[in-house]
C-alpha cells in the first residue's frame, strides 16, 4: 500500500559516481523488488522517481545519480534532513522464476541489492559499467561478475537463466532480443509516480501506456520505448 | 470551499484516494474521437513550474460516456466533465450527450490546434445544446482576458475556469526542445501571479462564479485566489507532487482564514478588491 511520509535522512555515502541516500522507514512499505518510490527534490517542483536500492531494517536506501538539478538536490541532502516518500508504486519483478539471473548496467543496478536479498545471496547477478570509476559501484553486489566498456553484458549472460534486467535502453533492447521473455525494468520521466499526469507514457502492445501502472518492470511485452531525454 | 482537481490532472480510476479527499472531479478533457495524445517526451521540470503536452489523450465521447462515467459517478462525488473539440459543433454535440454533471468547457488547451470559432462562439453553441451548468476554461494568454469573460458570460456560460496553463518551452543540455510537441503547457507555482491576475480582472468583469487555479500549493495561496474573486479553487501541478494536497490545502486554508480574520471562505472572496479603488 503506498503512502507518502516525511522521513528523516539518516546516512549519505558515495559508491563510485553514485550516492546512496538512506532514510528511516516509517510506516512505509519496502513493496516488492523493482517497485518505485517518489522521493522530494529539495527546491524543486517535483519529486523524482527512484526504485528501492536497499531495504534494511528499519530503513530504506535510494542509489541517486546526480545528472540534474532534481538528482543533485537529492544528493546533496544532510544526514537529519527529511524528504518526502512516496510509494511503493508500479509493478517490481516477478520472483517467482526458477534460476534467476540479475543483470545491471550502471545506474540500472540500482534496484538489484534489495532484489538478491529477497532472492537469496547466491543469486549471480552480471553487471556492466562504462569505466573502472563506475564499476566502484558494484560494491553493493558483493561477488557480481562485473564487465566494462567495451565488453557489455549481454557477452557475459549465463546460459538457461530467467532474466531480471534494469539499465540503459539499448542494454535493455539487446536483452529483449536474446531472451524476449526477460523482465526489464525501464525509465521515463515521471511527474507523479501514480498515474495522475500522464507524462511518462511508453509504446506498449501498439498503444501509448503509462510506465508508473504498466510498469517499470515489463516481461516478455512486445515493447518498442522512446529515448528518454537527456 | 470547494476544492476540486484541475482537469487533466488526477485519474480517478488510478487514485480513487485523491477524489475522496475533494468536493468534485473534474475529467481529463473529452473530445468526439479517441485521441492517443503526443509523442514522449510529454512532460518536464523547469526552475519554478512544468510543461506538458499531453495532447488531450482519451477514449473518445462515446467510449467515455459508455466505459468511464458509470464508473466516475460511482465515487458519489459532483462530476465535472471537460469538453474539448476542433469546432463549436464538435462541443456541442458532446454537451448534448451529458446529463447530471457540470460542463467545463475547454476553450484553452495549448497543446492542440484550436477550433476556428471565438470563446463566446462555442460557449452559444453549447449553450444551445444542453441546460447543464456550463463553466468555460479561459486562457490566461488573452490580453484582455475581462474582455473574453464578458463575452462568454453574454453567450450564456454559467461560470468560468480560470486559468488554464501559458504556451512554454524548455531545452535540453543539446539546446533542443526537451518536449516532442516543442511547445507545452506551463504550470505551477510561476503560473501564479498570472492566475491570481486574471481571477482578479474576471471579478470586476463579470458576476459569474469563478473556479481559480493556477500554481496553488498552500492554504494561504488558496486563500489569495480566493480573495482575487474566486469561489471555488482547484489543484493541478501541486496534486503530482503531493497526493496528499486536498486535505492539507483544505486544512491550511482553515488556518489561513482565521489569521487573516475571516470566519469562513465566503466572507474571504473578493477581499482584495476593497482596498483597490474600481
Amino acid at each position: 500500500m503506498p503512502l507518502r511520509e516525511r522521513r528523516r535522512v539518516t546516512g549519505i555515502e558515495s559508491v563510485g559516481p553514485y550516492t546512496l541516500v538512506r532514510v528511516d522507514r516509517g510506516n512505509l512499505d519496502a513493496g516488492v523488488p523493482g517497485q518505485f518510490f517518489m522521493v522530494e527534490a529539495p527546491g524543486r517542483v517535483l519529486p523524482r522517481p527512484f526504485s528501492l536500492c536497499l531495504a534494511e531494517a528499519g530503513e530504506l536506501a535510494f542509489l541517486i545519480d546526480a545528472i540534474g538539478p532534481g538528482t543533485t538536490a537529492i544528493a546533496e541532502v544532510s544526514v537529519g534532513d527529511s524528504l518526502h516518500v512516496f510509494g511503493p508504486l508500479g509493478n517490481g519483478f516477478r520472483l517467482d522464476v526458477e534460476r534467476p539471473v540479475l543483470v545491471g548496467g550502471g545506474i540500472g543496478i540500482a534496484p538489484f541489492p534489495f532484489t538478491r536479498s529477497v532472492l537469496g545471496a547466491g543469486t549471480p547477478v552480471v553487471l556492466g559499467f562504462r569505466n573502472s570509476h563506475f564499476a566502484e559501484a558494484a560494491a553493493l553486489l558483493p561477488g557480481a561478475e562485473v564487465v566494462i566498456d567495451p565488453v557489455l553484458v549481454t557477452e557475459a549472460l549465463p546460459a538457461g537463466r530467467d532474466i531480471l534486467a534494469c539499465g540503459p535502453e539499448p542494454m535493455l533492447e539487446a536483452i529483449r532480443r536474446i531472451d524476449p521473455a526477460a523482465q526489464l525494468a525501464w525509465e521515463a520521466p515521471m511527474a507523479c509516480g501514480y498515474g495522475a499526469c500522464f507524462g511518462c507514457v511508453v509504446e506498449i502492445d501498439g498503444t501509448l501506456k503509462r510506465l508508473c501502472l504498466e510498469g517499470p518492470v515489463i516481461g516478455g511485452a512486445p515493447a518498442v520505448f522512446p529515448a528518454v531525454p537527456a | 470551499m470547494n476544492i476540486l482537481n484541475a482537469s487533466g490532472c488526477l485519474d480517478a480510476l488510478a487514485a480513487p484516494g485523491v477524489v475522496a479527499a475533494l468536493d468534485g472531479f473534474v475529467t481529463k478533457t473529452v473530445t468526439p474521437d479517441a485521441r492517443v495524445g503526443n509523442q514522449p517526451a510529454r512532460i518536464a521540470e523547469t526552475s519554478h513550474g512544468m510543461l506538458n503536452a499531453i495532447g488531450l489523450a482519451n477514449p473518445g465521447r462515446d467510449a467515455f460516456l459508455r466505459d468511464y462515467l458509470p464508473e466516475l459517478r460511482s465515487f458519489g462525488k459532483p462530476l465535472w466533465v471537460s469538453v474539448g473539440g476542433f469546432s463549436a459543433s464538435e462541443y456541442a454535440e458532446t454537451c448534448a450527450l451529458l446529463t447530471d454533471v457540470t460542463i467545463e468547457i475547454n476553450l484553452s488547451c495549448p497543446n492542440v490546434d484550436e477550433a476556428p470559432e471565438s470563446a463566446a462562439e462555442i460557449v452559444a453553441a453549447c449553450r444551445a445544446a444542453t441546460t447543464l451548468p456550463l463553466y468555460a476554461k479561459l486562457s490566461p494568454a488573452a490580453w484582455d482576458i475581462a474582455e473574453v469573460a464578458r463575452a462568454v458570460e453574454a453567450a450564456g456560460a454559467d461560470g468560468l475556469t480560470l486559468v488554464n496553463t501559458l504556451r512554454g518551452m524548455a531545452l535540453d543540455r543539446r539546446l533542443r526542445p526537451v518536449l516532442n510537441r516543442g511547445t507545452g503547457g506551463y504550470s505551477g507555482p510561476s503560473l501564479r501571479p498570472v492566475a491570481l491576475a486574471a481571477v482578479y480582472a474576471c471579478r470586476r468583469a463579470t458576476a459569474l462564479p469563478i473556479v481559480g487555479m493556477g500554481g496553488i500549493t498552500t492554504g494561504r495561496e488558496a486563500l489569495e485566489m480566493i480573495a482575487c474573486g474566486a469561489t471555488a479553487i482547484a489543484l493541478g501541478t501541486v496534486l503530482f507532487a503531493d497526493p496528499d494536497a486536498p486535505a492539507r490545502v483544505r486544512h491550511e486554508l482553515d488556518e489561513a482564514l482565521a489569521e487573516a480574520g475571516f470566519g469562513n471562505a465566503d466572507d474571504a472572496v473578493g477581499a482584495a478588491h476593497e482596498t483597490v479603488a474600481m
